[in-house]
């Protein structure tokens, strides 16, 4: 048995006092008494007790000012509050409701009504003491819960906002509102000075979406950072995604891969909707979904073929999730491609798109969103952007100094693997190599590309004029690449310690028919060419560059000092 | 003893429900009307309305309690004339108070003395 219910009296009459206060202890109830409000106030402060009867009419302070103070008093608890009165009049007891009275009991007492309305305000009393605790157990696990989402936002912000969103190329718009909504924008630049940027869209909200993020942004990191191909970052993502998501999970992406030495842009659109290429002369060019999310398809299955676009200085990229498309107004009508794209149109000023997307937005539907994000990338030129430093201050301990390593890559090995991640990772132990990394890597990466398609595949540049000529030109590659059964290409490193540092010798050879060294070099026609650029790229580049007499092999040279 | 002045029933019920106090009981309920009686007297002196209603309330109350209903009838106009705030009749009201007191004072001190 529970401890009894503690019970106030209040009430002037001594005969009618005793004669309750009586019948309450014989009850078995522990009983307080006060002779005015004043005392039942001071009272119920000391002794906290679960119900009150109290008497309307009293001397120095009456029944109804002490009701509203014990009421007052007692908080969010409920003491259930019995007026004991002879009073008749409704207007005088709808006073005593007022006051905060739950009850009446008339005189004369009668003592099974008395019992019974007792009973009735312990329930009472025990239903809202129930209720709060429920609401404060919940309140805690809100809280509880909310704080996790916040740790786990702030980790999620980290992870899935981070990198190089913040270069000046791009722009971005997320809804601030949504604690998450499964969006997620990830850039970051290559070894090679150019930038890759995702922008993902998992299905669903909340923590389940917010998890895939954490490895898709991992892997799409830590490839690119290694020099890693879009292809084989897209491949990994999805494997990625397709080992660790249930079923029914996935991630709508658009991908993109800038390069801004040779101004051109590789897509790659999973499931999200059409983002567009804004031209210098205000054409719009749809960059609509060709593949399935990733995490749907199996590693077979999976396509990682990239559409190529070039892009002039000043043109842009813009991105967008589904929510920006699928935002309703009050009619079911959705905002939809058409709307997006006359906003785009109508765009004068470049800093304002976001804005004037928004303004569209909310405009539309008349509160605001909060599913929306949006990316824009520009064309800029290299040198203007700002880029971090390459993993270059591990610091302490000098790499291999004097060593000399060859590598030949043969056609079965050409047709699927990308040599450029193994040759940096070994070349990047080089500490003098590390703060060169960018140059290299571009460097490498020209010298492979050219070996590969103009040595090995005997692709021509000159195809690549114009913007309908590129596209043709990567898919001969591809197309050429896939049925590769002979050639190879050869690199020679050669690493050794010179008076003030270091120097690295690498040559590149392969089995192509090579050229006349005593021409310009193919298709380095001009200024506005698509190809040649990576040729004069290389001889920038490199601290010295030399091609063989019969073209078959070119060498180039990276000096260093110790103390740089 | 006649009906109209004490109701048995509620004595009966009394004395059930205060065993061994129910003497303390009836003590109390007379020396507290003795003290309304003085705050009614004192405040038709005053010609205090208000003060005259919460006496006559309180004693309403306990009269009703302790079940003497003609005295607990007489309180209730009482408490009437005060809350309309018309004291002509309150002289008259008072006097047949005091007299029919007088009568529950007597009957109560015998109840007292054979449930002592």
């Amino acid at each position: 048995m529970s401890e009894p219910l503690t019970i106030l009296i209040a009430e002037d009459s001594p005969a009618d006092r005793l004669l309750l206060s009586t019948i309450l202890t014989r009850e078995g109830y522990r009983v307080l008494t006060a002779a005015n409000g004043q005392e039942a106030v001071m009272l119920f402060e000391q002794e906290r007790p679960d119900l009150v009867l109290m008497d309307a009419m009293m001397p120095v302070m009456d029944g109804f000012e002490a009701a509203r103070q014990i009421k007052q008093a007692a908080g969010q608890q409920l003491v259930p509050l019995i007026f004991l009165t002879s009073l008749t009049g409704s207007e005088e007891l709808a006073r005593c409701l007022e006051a905060g009275g739950d009850d009446f009991l008339a005189k004369p007492y009668n003592r099974l009504i008395l019992q019974a309305k007792i009973n009735a305000m312990a329930r009472l009393r025990r239903l809202q003491a129930t209720v709060l605790e429920q609401r404060d157990l919940i309140a805690r696990h809100n809280e509880h819960l909310l704080n996790e989402q916040r740790v786990a936002k702030a980790v999620f912000d980290k992870v899935a906002h981070s990198g190089s969103l913040n270069a000046a190329n791009v722009r971005y718009l997320q809804s601030p509102f949504a604690l998450f909504n499964g969006d997620l924008l990830l850039a970051a630049f290559k070894p090679s000075g150019g930038m890759h940027v995702l922008l993902g869209d998992f299905t669903g909200h909340g923590l389940p979406a917010a998890i895939g993020a954490m490895p898709l942004a991992e892997v799409f990191y830590a490839m690119t950072a290694k020099g890693h191909s879009m292809a084989e970052i897209l491949r990994e993502m999805n494997a990625k995604l397709k080992r660790i998501l249930p079923v029914g999970v996935f991630c709508c992406a658009t991908m993109l891969n800038l390069s801004f030495q040779r101004r051109l842009v590789e897509v790659w659109n999973g499931g999200l909707p059409d983002g567009y290429l804004l031209r210098l002369d205000g054409e719009l060019q749809s960059l609509p979904s060709r593949h399935l999310p990733l995490g749907i398809l199996s590693a077979n299955a999976f396509k990682d073929e990239c559409e190529v676009f070039p892009l002039e200085l000043g043109e842009r990229i813009v991105l967008l999730s589904d929510g920006v498309l699928e935002t309703g107004n009050q009619c079911d009508e959705m905002f939809g491609e058409q709307r997006f794209t006359e906003v785009l149109r109508s765009n004068r000023e470049r800093g304002q798109l976001f804005e004037e997307i928004h303004q569209a937005l909310t405009r539309f539907n008349g509160s605001v969103q909060d599913d929306v994000t949006l990316l824009e990338v520009s064309m800029v030129d290299g040198a203007s952007l700002q880029r971090p430093l390459l993993d270059a201050e591990r610091g302490g301990q000098r790499g291999p100094t004097d060593w000399r390593a060859q590598y030949e890559y043969r056609a079965q090995t050409l047709r699927h693997f990308n040599p450029l991640p193994q040759l940096m990772q070994m070349l990047m132990a080089v500490d003098g190599l590390r703060l060169k990394g960018g140059a290299l890597y571009t460097v490498l990466a020209e010298l492979y590309s050219n070996a590969l398609e103009h040595g090995v595949m005997g692709l021509d540049s000159a195809m690549k004029q114009g913007a309908s000529g590129f596209a043709q030109y990567y898919q001969e590659r591809n197309r050429r690449l896939q049925e590769l059964d002979e050639g190879f290409v050869c690199f020679s490193i050669d690493v050794s310690p010179t008076e003030q540092g270091g120097r690295l010798r690498l040559e590149v050879s392969d089995s192509g028919e090579g050229f006349k060294v005593g021409q310009p070099v193919q298709g380095s026609t001009g200024r506005n060419s698509l190809s040649g650029r990576g040729m004069a790229l290389v001889r920038q580049l490199a601290d010295h560059c030399a091609w063989s007499d019969d073209g078959k092999r070119v060498c180039v040279e990276f000096y260093w000092s110790c103390n740089a | 003893m006649s009906e109209a002045h004490i109701d048995n029933q509620v004595l009966a019920s009394l004395r059930e429900v205060m065993e061994e106090e129910y003497p303390v009981l009836l003590d109390t309920f007379l020396v507290d009307s003795d003290e309304r009686l003085r705050l009614l007297r004192e405040a038709l002196l005053n010609a205090d309305a208000a003060a005259m209603r919460h006496a006559a309330h309180s004693f309403k109350g306990s009269c009703s309690n302790m079940g003497a209903p003609l005295l607990a009838s007489l309180c209730k106009q009482l408490e009437e004339a005060g809350r309309r705030e018309q004291l002509e009749q309150a002289p008259d009201l008072i006097e047949q108070v005091e007299r029919e007191f007088a009568i529950v004072r007597i009957l109560f001190k015998s109840e007292r003395q054979r449930h002592a």
